[in-house]
């Protein structure tokens, strides 16, 4: 188990592609760290330098005080697990989790015991001697961890693991990989392009966009205090409102509407203002600002109404039992607007 | 699977269809190979004026006959020895190549190129560069000691014609193993790379046991190659000789029934081969789905 201290790295390709601008990152020993965007966003090649599969242009990554840049994958001690799992098709599960270990020269009886072993963590016994082509995706998925957690390795680095799991067993893995990284308390990155398995899994998320970290947190400082335009739209379901707003001595005004007043710390001017679903509740009657209702989505515990207010789309989380009509009158909490700068996108100090 | 079925309103018109194709298969394979079974059963006169059916007379005569056991025993070294040459550079081109970086269509290219040279312009080609008097390779092996003339020494002679007939197939093998090793996810080599496996071990332990289905299918089709389809190299250069050391089956069925006019025994010799291929198809239809696949 070890820190992994990431300075300064860069990927660039041959070919002048830069997948990878000047990252920075400190992970403490038994973090598991989420690494959360878009594809292209550079997410997965900043995973596959830390485990050695691809070289690094600049910059340095060290686990447990070593820098490892020029140290074979096999000499880093870490453990993968990759998106198609990766389960060598010729040999058994048995075979498959030993491998590492035969390759190390770990004794036969400490093999023995540690596949056991891992085996039963992972409910994967009875299948010991099967292939992985007679296991189902959750099996597979399982060997595939299984592999991973024989080797004791200092991190363990996940490559989207569960995105060719259908959604139920994805959630139910989900779980499994949390309660097992806190077990073993083994230092873990993952990389995957759902916000909702990183807000679920991570101890701190690390947003990338265009090969940059646009925010490192916890998920719910994240949540709640996006960095950027680019963090509050992706990070959160659905997805946080955002709209170009004018703000004219704390009136914030969408469209030319004023939608809320009072707002204390913003300069006038053109602002993006930023609003979470359920901050839009209906006004009391006789006040509020209009909002056309354009469709409904129901989520059985929640109703998201989709409509616009002065042309602006905005959407809102409601109770089911609240009355819905085709214009409705509509509050927000002004306490709770995130405002951006116009043009970068970053979020300004209130 | 969606099968789309195709319902032709005269019930003759599938077979009209069908007609030109059994045509082409009746006229061009299964009438001469009958041919020949009958033939085998037969003896003709030197003057190709009368027919006399003899039985198995001719079957029995071959193993009698003592070039025809020697011929045997020259394709036995023979086809292995083109195969196991052939399929094994073949694989190391190939495996060379996943592991260039830069440039590696060229080379492709460039490896594929044999493959088209006629087997007789390759068994000419490898005569003249081993020729005793005006080769290159004799000359540079008489400087290492060795005094090469595959007129005179059968065994130079057995390695003539395994290196022409292996040369062209080479590429072929390339090929295939290219398109093998394509097929093998990265990601698994990379997940053997952490687990420790060096590049050797890597390549023992998940990359060629995963190319076996191609590696069997390959051998099967080299053996029949070399079988069957190297009787322009042998003519081209040594002609089966010197005392008999290249006189593999195939060729053999060639100067019997053509040189040396005797049909009926060299009818008796093709169905050998016929049987022997045909063995070989079904093994490997039965084995390249079960045994070697994982």
């Amino acid at each position: 188990m070890s820190a992994i201290e990431i300075t300064g790295v860069s990927k660039v390709y041959a070919g002048g592609v830069r997948a990878v601008s000047d990252v920075s990152l400190s992970i403490a020993d038994g973090e598991f760290i989420v690494l959360v965007g878009p594809s292209g966003c550079g997410k997965s090649t900043l995973l596959r330098m830390i485990a050695g599969l691809e070289t690094i242009t600049s910059g340095t990554v060290a686990i447990g005080n070593r820098v490892v840049n020029e140290i074979d994958p096999a000499a880093r001690n870490i453990a993968m697990v990759f998106q198609n799992y990766a389960l060598y098709p010729h040999m058994s599960v048995y075979d498959n989790l030993a491998y590492g270990l035969r390759n190390r020269g770990v004794p036969k009886t400490d093999i023995d015991a540690r596949v056991a072993e891992a085996a039963r963590m992972l409910e994967i016994e009875p299948f010991l001697t099967r292939k992985p082509k007679q296991l189902s995706g959750g099996q597979r998925q399982r060997v595939a961890m299984g592999r991973a957690i024989v080797r004791k390795p200092d991190a363990f680095l996940f490559d989207e693991p569960l995105s060719n799991l259908d959604a139920k067993l994805r959630v139910s893995m989900r779980g499994e990989i949390r309660q097992l990284q806190r077990r073993l308390g083994v230092t873990s990155v993952y990389v995957t392009h759902d916000q909702l398995e990183a807000m679920t899994l991570a101890d701190r998320i690390v947003v990338l966009n265009g090969g940059r970290i646009e925010q490192v947190g916890r998920p719910l400082d994240v949540y709640h205090n996006p960095a950027s335009t680019f963090v509050a739209s992706f990070i959160g379901s659905p997805a946080m409102n955002l709209a170009e707003a004018e703000v004219t001595g704390g009136a914030v005004a969408i469209g030319g509407q004023v939608v809320a007043s009072g707002v204390s710390g913003v300069k006038d001017g053109q602002v993006i203002v930023g609003l979470r679903a359920e901050d839009i509740q209906p006004a009391a009657p006789g006040t509020g600002v209009p909002f056309a209702v354009r469709y409904i989505e129901e989520l059985g515990a929640l109703r998201l109404v989709h409509g616009s207010v002065e042309g602006r789309h905005l959407t809102m989380a409601l109770s089911p039992d609240l009355p819905l009509a085709d214009e409705m009158k509509v509050v927000v909490a002004a306490d709770r607007l995130h405002f951006f700068e116009d043009g970068s996108g970053r979020r300004m100090t209130r | 699977m969606q099968t789309k079925r195709t319902v032709f309103g005269n019930r003759l018109l599938p077979y009209a269809f069908l007609l030109p194709q059994l045509a082409v298969t009746v006229v061009f394979f299964l009438w001469p190979a009958a041919q020949a079974v009958i033939q085998s059963f037969q003896r003709e006169d030197a003057f190709g004026l009368s027919t006399t059916w003899v039985g198995l007379a001719n079957y029995v005569d071959l193993l009698h006959e003592p070039t025809y056991l020697n011929s045997l025993k020259v394709t036995a070294i023979f086809a292995p020895a083109v195969t196991l040459l052939s399929v094994g550079l073949g694989l190391v081109f190939a495996v060379s190549l996943d592991r260039l970086v830069r440039g590696s269509r060229v080379y492709a290219a460039l490896l594929v190129w044999p493959y088209a040279v006629a087997p007789a312009v390759a068994g000419i080609m490898w005569w003249f560069l081993f020729n005793p008097t005006i080769g290159l390779l004799p000359y540079l092996l008489a400087a290492v000691g060795y005094r090469w003339d595959h007129s005179l020494q059968p065994t130079d002679a057995m390695i003539l014609v395994v290196i022409a007939a292996s040369w062209k197939q080479v590429s072929y093998n390339f090929l295939f193993f290219m398109a093998g090793l394509q097929a093998i996810p990265k990601s698994m080599i990379e997940a053997a790379a952490i687990d420790g496996a060096g590049p050797v071990k890597r390549f023992f332990t998940i990359v060629f046991p995963l190319l076996s289905p191609t590696t069997f299918f390959l051998a099967v089709i080299n053996l029949v190659y070399a079988m069957f389809d190297t009787f322009p190299v042998i003519h081209a250069t040594t002609g089966g000789n010197p005392a008999q050391s290249t006189n593999i089956l195939v060729y053999k069925v060639f100067v019997d029934g053509f040189i040396g006019l005797n049909l009926g025994s060299s009818a008796a010799q093709s169905v050998v081969l016929m049987v022997i291929v045909v063995t070989l198809t079904v093994i490997q239809f039965k084995w390249v789905e079960r045994k070697v696949n994982y």
